[in-house]
């Protein structure tokens, strides 16, 4: 598929929804109360450290990962601790921290200095939390600080529906991209930038020394890194790869550069619900209630934190994740429809041209949460090849996984896929199985087991 | 739409569980979900579905066979006023044929589609979409000629043989309407072949040198008996006798490509039957000797005559039954063309191969894919290693 460097990706699908992000950048005022969710770390059982009452600074360790103690969990902004707040089975969900008026910082600057090595710059990263922003293939998990990963890959491009624009929002920090590039060049393995071929602000990062450049071309999924990885360097049995988003590498310039660990995100709000787009400018664990309020249609929303494909269904009010840096809002299915199987359907979306839609190829869609249709028994073959740019048997490699299937599952590939590859599987399904559930629980299984 | 809406809140509750007709959801379950699109919405994973459902699938192949269902129609008149030489417009014709082919269509529906209710009210599960298409290929594959019980008869055994016992649609292993042909073919062998094809009227008298014969008929007697007697334009656009639904090529075709734009239809198994049979014939037109006459027939006969291009278009698609890798569907594809062709040929005694050919396949789908996909590790680990 590489030709002149520029890796094509032919199969695939572009969702085009109403509501794209308008490029504005906004700041997003500090909250109240700040939270930190053990959630959003797969595989992660935290220990707390702290308590209500306690006093902590940006940076200060709030909890650390039961079986790998080694991985601390740290508090975004200063302030003290409100609340532990839990759930089910007493399971940890947020951390609430009342932030102070007035920041204050762990000061990391005597170990972050120059020069970096891998021992110096490990121990930087774990101790103030920014290690977790780095995770591997396989099983997107938090990388293994004793692991020789083959190389660390950076998608410098989000092809997901109504997606933030990568090179607006590294362009506000570039310098610090830069140095966050120089900062994980220390792990002396190759890095690997994956940039959209053809398009106008890509200089941002195709203009960075000392990294291998990759160019594609494509629709969704081009973007996801599991994709590029698979195309430019496959993960074989017993190998791994680590991986991270530009706005980690930015946090970690700016920990290596200023010696505060300062998570700060630039968050894009889009979707047809939202009356005005932007992007804000904010921190991880920040309050994302005030630029929701007044700014959505009224009825029965959808809030999503991240896309439409792989989001989570959250509520009009919570906290911005560790990973995060896309809101959208859709509305809810609220009504079924009268015989909408059997209409011409010209506002209905397909990758199919059962509906009339296909007459116009550009128009953009203001889909709802509706499932479309019932859960069926398979039936259907050939649509999730069609949207999977890998060199992978979808269908058999969900089967395997099905029926539990080890070897199956090892020989079909099951340690190069993560759920937001196969995405587009479960939109396009016919029969409105729950593909990337299927890919969890696989994964799940696999890492259980190895 | 809201009175109708607002008619099926108000009666649902007393078919919900402890409610007074609770035996019955099933089947207002089914009329729910066919009159409205339900709004259940997404929980896990994407929050956007592809506007699809297995209803819209079905409904699509449905429209694919109506230029079939329709010429059928037509031909059914054209064959009974042509056989007593009488002359008739384009609607005479039309009418003749809707009046006997309507009641079995109907039959059909009727039998499939309440036991299929019967079924999913027993086991407690929603109602499949599945028989829709069933329920219109059965009369299509049929002689105008069949008695009803006999299409009622193979309806049942299609719904419960053919589907039911395996656990419902997309857990059969061979094609429901195919088995329903095939269990009539060997069940009543004499309403199945030789003098059927036509709607006969016993008060009239049949026009000198009738003969009932179809195309494959004629194939038997080799290439000369066939392009003496049935000229290719009658062939291809279906002025034959045959079954209601297989004689136009054309009509045939117009809904393969339908399915085929639509992308419910997999191209690859249509391009391969019509390809494998095409190349066999080409095959035993260069090897042909005296033994088998159907040897010398011009390749594109085969692909024109009897059931080939409807057991193409609409059978060998079934993606349940198929195979269901993207190599796989080639290799299925091919081989039922070339065994189809293989069996008119060598077995003259049993004209019509491609309804056997493609139960076969049904049963050697699986090791197909099987194949592919060994096929497939094989060169991941080789690729990996490189």
């Amino acid at each position: 598929m590489s030709e002149n460097g520029v890796i094509k990706i032919k199969r695939g699908f572009d969702i085009k929804l109403v509501g794209k992000t308008n490029p504005v950048i906004k700041d997003l005022p500090l909250s109240e109360i700040v939270a930190v969710k053990p959630t959003d770390f797969l595989e992660v059982i935290p220990k707390m450290l702290v308590q209500a009452g306690d006093e902590v600074k940006a940076g200060d360790h709030l909890f650390y990962e039961k079986d790998r103690p080694e991985l601390k969990f740290t508090a975004p902004v200063s302030g003290e601790i409100v609340e532990v707040f839990r759930g089910e089975k007493r399971k940890i969900l947020e951390v609430k921290i009342l932030a102070d008026k007035e920041q204050k910082y762990r000061d990391f600057s005597a170990r972050a200095s120059q020069p970096w090595t891998r021992d110096s710059v490990t121990e930087v990263l774990l101790d103030s939390g920014a290690w977790n922003m780095i995770r591997q293939r396989p099983f997107s998990t938090i990388a293994k600080v004793d692991d020789n990963p083959k190389g660390i890959f950076i998608s410098c491009f989000d092809s997901a529906p109504l997606a933030p624009d990568l090179n607006l929002v590294i362009l506000q920090n570039k310098d610090a991209f830069e140095a966050g590039i120089r900062v994980l060049q220390a792990f002396n393995v190759p890095i690997h930038l994956s940039l959209r071929n053809n398009v106008t602000g890509n200089e941002v990062f195709s203009s960075v020394k000392g990294v291998k450049i990759h160019y594609f071309e494509g629709p969704h999924p081009a973007g996801n890194v599991g994709i590029q990885i698979h195309h430019i360097s496959p993960i074989l049995p017993g190998q791994v790869v680590w991986y991270l988003d530009p706005q980690q590498v930015v946090t970690i310039g700016n920990l290596f550069t200023t010696g505060k660990y300062k998570p700060e995100r630039i968050v894009s709000l889009s979707g047809s619900e939202v009356k005005e787009t932007a992007y804000y400018r904010t921190i991880v664990g920040n309050s994302y209630n005030a630029i929701l309020e007044g700014n959505v249609s009224e009825g029965y929303n959808r809030y999503i934190l991240g896309n439409v494909l792989t989001g989570q269904h959250v509520k009009a009010e919570g906290y911005i994740g560790f990973y995060d840096q896309q809101i959208t809002v859709i509305p809810e299915s609220s009504e079924s429809e009268f015989l909408g199987w059997l209409l011409p359907g010209f506002h209905k979306l397909s990758l199919s041209r059962t509906f009339f839609s296909w007459l116009n190829k550009d128009k953009e869609y203001k889909l709802n949460s509706s499932q479309n249709g019932e859960e069926r028994a398979f039936v259907v073959t050939g649509e999730y090849e069609k949207v999977l740019p890998m060199n992978i048997l979808p269908v058999q490699l969900l089967k395997a996984i099905l029926a539990k299937d080890f070897e199956m599952m090892e020989k079909l590939g099951i340690y190069e896929i993560s759920e937001e590859d196969f995405a587009l599987c479960e939109f396009v399904c016919t029969s409105k199985m729950p593909v990337q559930q299927i890919v969890s629980r696989g994964l799940e299984i696999m890492r259980k087991e190895g | 739409m809201k009175a109708l809406r607002s008619l099926i809140d108000k009666i649902k509750p007393n078919f919900e569980k402890g409610g007074k007709l609770e035996k019955f959801w099933v089947v207002f379950d089914g009329l729910e979900t066919f009159l409205f699109v339900p709004k259940h919405a997404n929980h896990n994973g994407v929050h956007v579905r592809d506007g699809i459902d297995l209803k819209r699938t079905m409904f699509t192949v449905i429209i694919a066979m109506i230029p079939a269902l329709l010429f059928g129609m037509w031909n059914v008149g054209y064959q009974h006023y042509t056989a007593y030489g009488e002359a008739s417009t384009l609607m005479d014709n039309f009418i003749f044929g809707a009046i006997k082919v309507l009641p079995i269509i109907i039959v059909s529906y009727g039998v499939g589609l309440g036991i299929e209710f019967l079924v999913a009210g027993m086991k407690g599960h929603s109602i499949n979409e599945g028989y829709l298409v069933t329920g219109m290929l059965i009369p299509l594959i049929l002689p105008v000629t069949v008695p009803l019980w006999m299409v009622a008869f193979a309806s049942a055994f299609t719904v419960i043989i053919g589907k039911e016992v395996f656990g419902g649609t997309g857990f059969n292993i061979m094609n429901p309407a195919l088995l329903a042909r095939a269990f009539l073919f060997f069940a009543f062998p004499a309403y199945m072949s030789g003098e059927i094809w036509v709607a006969m009227d016993p008060a009239k008298t049949l026009v000198d040198g009738y003969s009932g014969a179809t195309s494959l008929v004629y194939f038997d007697e080799g290439a000369s008996a066939l392009t003496s007697n049935i000229s290719t334009t009658d062939m291809f656009m279906g002025t034959i006798k045959g079954s209601i639904g297989e004689t136009s090529t054309l009509a045939i075709l117009l809904g393969g490509l339908y399915l085929i734009y639509t992308g419910v239809g997999s191209w690859r198994i249509m391009t391969g039957v019509f390809a494998g049979g095409y190349l066999m014939g080409l095959l035993f037109n260069f090897l042909a000797g005296s033994a088998y006459p159907g040897m010398a027939v011009p390749a594109h006969f085969h692909l024109i005559i009897g059931g080939f291009a409807f057991g193409a278009v609409f059978m060998a698609t079934d993606p349940v039954s198929a195979a269901q890798t993207n190599r796989g569907k080639w290799i299925y594809g091919l081989a039922i063309g070339a065994f189809t062709v293989i069996l008119r040929v060598f077995n003259p005694a049993y004209p019509e191969a491609m309804m056997l050919s493609i139960l076969f396949f049904n049963v050697f789908a699986p090791l197909i894919d099987y194949m592919v996909v060994q096929r497939h590790i094989k060169t991941r680990l080789k690729s990996a290693y490189q």
